[in-house]
């Protein structure tokens, strides 16, 4: 019987955990290093279309409940518009095989007039594009803190700026967190710290491979309101907040080094100027609206890009969550899986069976390295992949 | 075997720069144009860059001062405009004469130096545009002579037209010679408002009253536009009223610190200098290439009174990056210690007598009242169930760790609209450390970001931008596995091993 659980990392993934924990009733703490959702949890385009995870159809069908289920507003909108700006655009976005059409959900594609009516911003030349009867977006910031409040309204704990040291274990479990501010006994932990995932693995001899990156976005001054807020294409991804600004981003990212607990400040790049470029063409109706703002964010990835999502066998009260940079629209599936797999061992409405460390064995040290995922500046050696 | 990169992150990106300069100056005002001359005169090469004249279309959302809707149509012409500023500016031929390359109507909106998170950049760049097109430069050191902002105070009826900052008359009445109006009421007692009187008089402006910290505001007359102030004693007695049709809020100003935040330098709150400052060494510098200059570095009554500081500390600032950069150069002249009075308990002080009416608008852009920020309340074009909210404000928030400005403004959106926070930035801080029960200094600085002035599209837009940017662009990373089906392995061509092993090809 597991009576409490810490969960390190107070972001998409951990928070939605601890809720889901304590609908069950189970005693949960969060343990978080500094702000509730602060990293790329709260910092990110806060899209929910992920067909090709096992997790989709939870995603699909939890969204539109976050709100109610929560008792804080999500931002949360059912639909996703796809642009595409050309012909090849528009022949690559046909030629690429649609998981969620394959799972019974429905696209709808839309020519030169119908995207025109749906977006008026597009160009008089769009050549076309498809909207999702599925998917959607929320807003993240207000996301991550109506989780935290939500875990809060139930009971459970959530320490800000507590610093996980290391853990006890006893009999092949872990016993006991210990942070900066004390102990904290357990029965179960679950670690979703993010790209800090790795470092707080290691602390259990545990190697999860994943390296951090930074990625940035812009945000417009609001223009009004279209009837579907996600609509993207032309290599952006984004979202047409209920305020009515325009968040997009894309592009190149930078990988970074994180050498101990702390996250540093993900500034941005001059590609913030081509993300602008990007949206102008997309939208090219729009290029006196004015950018008021970027951002960027932390975020970590698996050598093939798949989550690690996974209850260990030694020390077997451990369940280790790596979403790999796709965390926030899968985060409310993401938490009831956890759940299932810290109280049950498993979890029955996911196949998760190819989301685990051991497809990773054979895997050698110098991983990032060798496929150049790693710090670069000018005056590195330069080579090609 | 040669180190692979990955193509679709920024290695190996090449941002074109339009120039390379030694030096660069940043605002063209008494510090900065003192530090262009002083610096070009020690031989080095100087681009002096200044925003003015500012597009009327950013006049009119407050950037980068409090406009109060207060200007002539005369704004609109940006030709009549520079020769109106290089007029109002007598000192910017002598920057001229020195051989400094001088860009006026140029805004500075980004910096992107080398950091944790960033290591892709050849040197040091500073983001630049005018109103048709952005572009970068690279610079070697740069100073940083910003000046200051107004210093956004509310009072029942400050979000009308008609209402202004100190800095925004200034501009108006001196810089621009296009104010619009008559008569003006002065907010304020300090050496801001006797410096607004004065300006006001040789302007040919009538000044109908000022009111100060003995007073409050208790409403602005008028339907739409201001056509009166009334105000009482805060002791309660003799409530009285004016006839004006601007009222000008001259209570404090605010260091300009967006820039040093931008180029990673460190700030700190200092509540005798006007607010968050850059923490400099025993020399003056910011970090190894930044140096700031005049009202940036802090404000005090000596340097609103007189430009005399502002000019010795764009001079001393020009000596030391001339010597950093190995040049010879002058030692530093002494400026005398500014004064020490505690500028944090004026905003407390007019918040207290002001802040009382829950439904007062904080944001303006965005909206949001006094109530909404210290509730910690989503904003009211979302439906929520409010019975949530009884028992949450700044408090519980505050019990959880100290209050952080930019998670408030996540939650409320209080500083999130196209001003950019210019117009409360300030007293939200101050708010929240007054509901916290804590220093004004506890709340940490929100950070500032990129485009640090609003801009189009069609002009941020890197139309400059390379062709391996094209070629190299990925919506979000390039993994190819992570869009298969994930209940079934990663086919055996797109497998991490597969990726691995393609990398010794190279």
């Amino acid at each position: 019987m597991t009576s409490h659980v810490v969960i390190v990392g107070g972001g998409a993934t951990g928070l939605s955990s601890a809720f889901w924990l304590r609908r069950e009733g189970v005693a949960v703490t969060v343990i978080e290093k500094g702000i509730v959702g602060w990293e790329a949890s709260g910092r990110n385009g806060g899209g929910a279309t992920h067909p090709y995870s096992p997790l989709f159809r939870e995603e699909q069908r939890l969204w539109p409940m976050m709100d109610d289920l929560l008792g804080y507003p999500t931002e949360h909108r059912p639909q996703r518009v796809r642009i595409a700006i050309n012909q090849s655009q528009l022949d690559i976005m046909r030629s690429t095989e649609n998981l969620a059409v394959q799972q019974g959900f429905k696209v709808e594609e839309l020519d030169n007039k119908a995207m025109r009516e749906l977006i008026p911003w597009v160009g008089d030349d769009v050549a076309g594009g498809a909207i999702y009867h599925y998917g959607g977006q929320a807003n993240p910031q207000r996301t991550l803190q109506a989780y935290a409040w939500a875990v809060q309204d139930l009971g459970g704990t959530i320490m800000q700026h507590t610093v996980v040291t290391g853990f006890e274990t006893a009999g092949g479990k872990i016993t006991g967190v210990q942070t900066d501010q004390g102990l904290v006994g357990c029965d179960a932990v679950v670690l979703a710290a993010g790209p800090h995932t790795s470092q707080l693995a290691a602390m259990l001899g545990i190697s999860v491979p994943v390296v951090a990156a930074r990625a940035e976005m812009i945000v417009t001054e609001p223009v009004p309101l279209i009837s579907v807020g996600g609509s993207d294409g032309n290599g952006l991804y984004g979202r047409q907040t209920l305020r009515g600004n325009l968040a997009y981003g894309g592009g190149p990212h930078e990988w970074i080094d994180l050498p101990d607990h702390r996250t540093p400040r993900a500034v941005n790049s001059p590609v913030m100027r081509s993300v602008a470029r990007r949206l102008f063409e997309l939208f090219p109706k729009l290029g006196h609206i004015r950018v008021i703002r970027s951002w960027a964010g932390v975020i970590e990835n698996t050598p093939d890009g798949r989550p690690i999502l996974e209850r260990l066998d030694s020390p077997e009260n451990v369940v280790v969550a790596s979403m790999s940079s796709v965390g926030f629209g899968l985060s409310p599936a993401t938490g009831r899986a956890i759940m299932q797999l810290v109280t049950q061992g498993r979890c029955d409405f996911a196949n998760l069976d190819y989301l685990k460390l051991n497809r990773f064995e054979g895997l050698g040290p110098n991983w990032a390295e060798e496929v150049g995922w790693r710090p670069w500046s000018p005056e590195s050696e330069e080579g090609a992949a | 075997m040669t180190r692979p990169i990955d193509h679709t992150s920024i290695a190996g990106k090449h941002f074109p720069t339009a120039e390379h300069v030694a030096l660069v100056v940043l605002g063209a005002g008494p510090a900065g144009i003192a530090a262009a001359v002083e610096a070009a005169g020690l031989g080095v090469k100087v681009m002096l860059i200044d925003e003015h004249p500012v597009a009327s279309a950013l006049m009119g959302i407050d950037v980068p001062w409090m406009f109060g809707e207060r200007m002539t149509a005369a704004v609109q012409n940006q030709g009549r405009m520079l020769e109106q500023i290089v007029a109002a500016r007598p000192d910017l031929q002598a920057a001229f004469d020195a051989g400094v390359d001088v860009r006026l109507g140029v805004y500075a909106w980004g910096a992107f130096v080398e950091g944790p998170t960033s290591k892709a950049l050849p040197g040091s760049l500073l983001g630049l545009a005018d109103e048709e097109r952005s572009w970068l430069i690279r610079f070697d050191r740069i100073i940083v002579a910003a000046g200051a902002r107004d210093l956004g105070l509310a009072f029942p009826g400050w979000d009308r037209p008609g209402v202004m900052g100190a800095q925004g008359f200034a501009a108006a009445t001196a810089l621009y010679g296009a104010f619009s109006g008559r008569r003006i009421a002065i907010i304020g007692s300090g050496a801001l408002a006797a410096q607004v009187a004065r300006q006001a008089a040789a302007a040919g402006v009538a000044v109908a009253a000022t009111i100060d910290a003995t007073q409050r505001i208790t409403a602005v007359l008028g339907e739409a536009e201001v056509e009166g102030i009334a105000f009482a004693r805060l002791d309660g007695s003799a409530p009285a009223s004016v006839a004006c049709d601007t009222i000008v809020l001259a209570v404090d100003l605010v260091p300009n610190v967006e820039m040093f935040d931008l180029l990673g330098c460190k700030t700190v709150f200092a509540p005798e200098k006007g607010g968050y400052v850059p923490v400099t060494d025993a020399a003056g510098r910011c970090s190894p290439s930044v140096y700031a200059a005049g009202d940036c570095a802090g404000i005090c009554d000596a340097s609103i009174a007189t430009p005399a500081r502002a000019i010795a500390s764009g001079r001393n600032a020009a000596r030391l990056a001339v010597a950093d950069a190995g040049h010879a150069a002058p030692a530093a002249d002494p400026i005398p210690p500014a004064d020490a009075a505690d500028r944090d308990a004026w905003r407390r002080a007019f918040l207290a007598a002001h802040a009382t009416d829950r439904a007062l608008t904080i944001c303006r852009c965005e909206e949001v009242p006094l109530e909404d920020l210290i509730g910690v309340r989503p904003p009211r074009y979302l439906d929520y169930d409010a019975t949530k909210f009884e028992n949450r404000d700044i408090r519980t928030l505050a019990a959880m760790g100290p209050v952080n400005q930019d998670q408030v403004k996540r939650l409320t959106r209080a500083g999130m609209g196209p001003c950019q926070g210019r117009r409360c930035r300030e007293q939200v801080q101050t708010l929240l450390a007054m509901q916290g029960n804590q220093a004004s200094g506890d709340i940490p600085m929100p950070s500032y970001r990129a485009p640090l002035r609003p801009l189009p599209l069609k002009v941020i837009n890197a139309a400059d931008e390379t062709e391996e940017m094209r070629a190299g662009w990925t919506t979000w990373f390039g993994i190819p596995a992570q869009w298969l089906a994930q209940w079934e392995p990663a086919p055996e061509g797109l497998s991490w091993q597969n990726r691995h092993n393609r990398s010794y090809e190279g």
